[in-house]
């Protein structure tokens, strides 16, 4: 596989898009095949299934670029793969298909996210060459220094008012144009800001809260708008604890219209029948919809929270580029980073866990949510 | 493959052509629901949210000295139009790359990192709706957790993983990727962090489809194969579409695993530009001008798909 990707990279930039897609979909073509395969009784379909299962661990372990005796260990991990398989309670093949469609993902988060997240963990108590095991040392010092609580502190700020007031903002507006004239135009305008990144939006906003000495001709538009009421230029940027608030502004104006795509959705799927039976009921507009749309898109709601909450949680590129943190803006995710550029490999790895502690009710939350969906079903 | 709406039989024409355009209810209760008050308030919103893109786009044709002068607002007092602000800063950049050539690299590295994951993220999301196995949902609850996982957390290891393989003691388990210089470190970063939200999302979606109709085909002798190539994934298409514009916007609009994984000729276009606001950060005429190249790719996105992002939306949101 690193010689065929070494080759591709050769190629032009766009001609190598189609070539990697065509291999990927081949792939994901044969293991379909498989996975239908798979189930059937019969020899044939048996000796495929035993093929496949002693065959595929070996190529793709060689594939990745493995040694020699670890492939075939894998094949033979296959072939009692296979054993397993044939002697399942659910029939031969059950697991198969489990393995099959599941594998490829959890190959990818165990590499990708478990492995490194475990490995953040461990050094969170080591020092900062993670040689020594140092208890908690590195939380004790994040909680006993004034920056350290402010960063924690603020992170609470961010996640306490992105979420609540872009879904509020995302919700209102999605209600109001619902079914209106342009209604496609008015939905463009509001989810404009998703398609700009971090960066573009932290360019946009810094040059909205510019500021230049009292006198003289403002560029920042929110400054000559104090100007105009008869004000003095302000350094929006730089007063605490205010100066929390203009960055928060700036993930509200990108997050709103992403609230406001996936609720305005959830309301058209709200069964019309309801509303008017609600409204045959003599209910005025805002009692239906607190008590037909809201429960209605109650699922898509907290998806919508969820989201957010985490992308606030992570919030990352915009304090970076426009204060980096200074002024007693700094969040959890931008020191971490910091501690890690100075080479404190622990404090970093504990402001990880800090966030990861932050996020554990969010998750319990949503996964209580979840079980009872699926126990309706 | 009607199978999306036949909650709503016996449909007549004109709801027929309603439902065809998307529309959920009907034109009766259009006009009792908008009201002249929630016409402003949107109007409000749409141009307070509007207006800072808006100066952003002005300024960028105008020439830089009266960018610096005065307010994008007083453009009419101050007449000036210029498009050298774009050919300039798509001429900029560092000694190997400009950001003509970043915006190629952004989409190649863009799309494949969008079809990755969705194809393997809808593969597992069938298997947790749909294939039952003792500690299914814990798996599930685990796979969700993970988007908690902090990029920063994750980036280092794998680096390390890509470029020096996976070794137990002195033991070589794998070799390294050797992919340096190349797309493919980035497109299997994306990959890995956009899948536990992708999973979390289209499982709503698969779980929604109507469990009669699964069962239906797996009497007629379909297996989970056939199942989910041709029941699922052409019900699920819309949100897989819908998701597919998010996953666009954010690969598309990522700096941070740029940093660390597309380094030197295959750099993106948002590195480049974060170069720029680095080294030129008071060229207000160049950052406005490459800020609006960057956001072009995902409006027309956007505009072209938008179709499937609302019926997409719609389908599994039906249940509520």
């Amino acid at each position: 596989m690193s010689a065929f990707l070494a080759w591709v990279s050769t190629l032009p930039a766009l001609a190598q898009i189609p070539l990697v897609l065509l291999a990927f979909f081949a792939v994901i073509a044969l293991l379909i095949f498989f996975l239908e395969v798979a189930p059937r009784s019969g020899r044939k379909f048996t000796i495929i299934r035993a093929v496949a299962c002693v065959l595929i661990p070996g190529l793709v372990f060689l594939a990745l670029g493995s040694v020699l005796w670890a492939a075939a260990a894998a094949t033979v991990f296959g072939a009692l793969f296979f054993y397993l398989d044939y002697r399942s309670k659910q029939g031969a093949g059950y697991l198969f298909q489990l393995v099959g469609f599941l594998s490829p993902a959890i190959f990818l988060l165990a590499i990708g996210l478990i492995y490194p997240t475990i490995q953040t963990t461990i050094q969170a108590f080591m020092n900062s060459r993670g040689t020594r095991f140092v208890g908690l040392e590195n939380f004790i010092w994040i909680f006993t220094q004034d920056t350290g609580i402010r960063t924690v502190a603020n992170t609470f700020v961010w996640v306490l008012i992105v979420p609540a007031v872009s879904t509020i903002f995302g919700l209102a507006y999605a209600v109001f144009i619902d079914k209106s004239r342009g209604e496609k135009v008015f939905k463009l305008l509001v989810f404009m800001p998703m398609a700009i990144s971090f960066v573009g939006a932290s360019i946009i906003w810094r040059f909205v809260y510019a500021v230049r000495p009292a006198g003289q001709e403002q560029i920042g538009l929110l400054n000559q708008i104090v100007v105009w009421l008869g004000g003095e230029p302000v350094s929006w940027l730089s007063n605490s604890p205010w100066n929390t608030f203009f960055l928060i502004v700036v993930l509200i104006w990108i997050q709103t219209g992403f609230a406001m795509v996936i609720l305005s959705a959830a309301i058209k799927g709200v069964p019309a029948e309801q509303l008017e039976a609600a409204e045959l009921d003599g209910t005025n507009a805002w009692q239906r919809f607190m008590n037909v749309t809201v429960p209605g898109i109650r699922s898509s709601l907290v998806v919508v929270l969820t989201t957010i909450s985490i992308a606030s949680l992570k919030v990352f590129d915009i304090v970076r580029t426009m204060t980096a943190g200074a002024n007693e803006t700094s969040v959890i995710a931008n020191e971490m980073y910091s501690q890690w550029q100075g080479f404190e490999v622990g404090r970093s790895a504990a402001f990880a866990v800090v966030l990861f502690l932050m996020v554990l009710p969010i998750v319990i939350y949503n996964a209580r949510q979840i079980q009872k969906q699926r126990e309706i079903r | 493959m009607t199978a999306t709406v036949p909650a709503r039989v016996p449909v007549d024409k004109k709801t027929k052509k309603q439902l065809a355009r998307g529309e959920g209810a009907g034109t009766r209760t259009k006009k009792r629901l908008t009201s002249r008050g929630a016409t402003i308030a949107a109007l409000v919103i749409a141009v307070l949210w509007t207006t800072p893109t808006f100066g952003l786009f002005i300024s960028s044709i105008r020439p830089p000295e009266q960018i610096l002068r005065n307010g994008w607002w007083t453009i009419f007092q101050n007449p000036g139009f210029t498009l050298n602000n774009y050919t300039e800063v798509l001429a900029a950049g560092n000694s190997t790359l400009n950001l003509a050539g970043a915006f190629i690299n952004s989409i190649a590295i863009t799309l494949p990192a969008t079809i990755f994951p969705l194809v393997i993220a809808s593969l597992a999301a069938y298997a947790f709706a749909w294939i039952k196995f003792p500690g299914r949902n814990w798996m599930f609850i685990g796979v969700f957790a993970l988007q908690i996982v902090p990029l920063q957390m994750a980036l280092v290891p794998l680096l390390s993983l890509f470029s020096r393989g996976l070794s137990i003691g002195d033991v070589e388990l794998f070799s390294s990727l050797n992919a340096s210089n190349s797309y493919s470190q980035v497109w299997i970063a994306h990959t890995i962090f956009a899948l536990p939200l992708a999973i979390f999302l289209l499982h709503n979606f698969v779980a929604e489809i109507p469990g009669e109709l699964i069962e239906a085909a797996r009497v007629d002798g379909a297996g989970h194969g056939q199942i989910f190539f041709r029941i699922v994934l052409p019900l699920t298409m819309p949100a897989i579409a819908s998701f597919a514009i998010f996953q666009f916007l954010w690969v598309w609009n990522d700096l941070l695993v740029a940093l660390v994984f597309a380094d030197g000729r295959v750099a993106p276009m948002t590195k480049l530009l974060a170069e720029i606001t680095g080294s030129r950060g008071q060229d207000w005429n160049l950052l406005t001008a490459g800020a609006f190249i960057s956001i072009l790719v995902p409006l027309i996105v956007f505009f072209a798909l938008q179709r499937y992002f609302v019926r997409g939306l719609l389908a599994g949101s039906t249940k509520g």
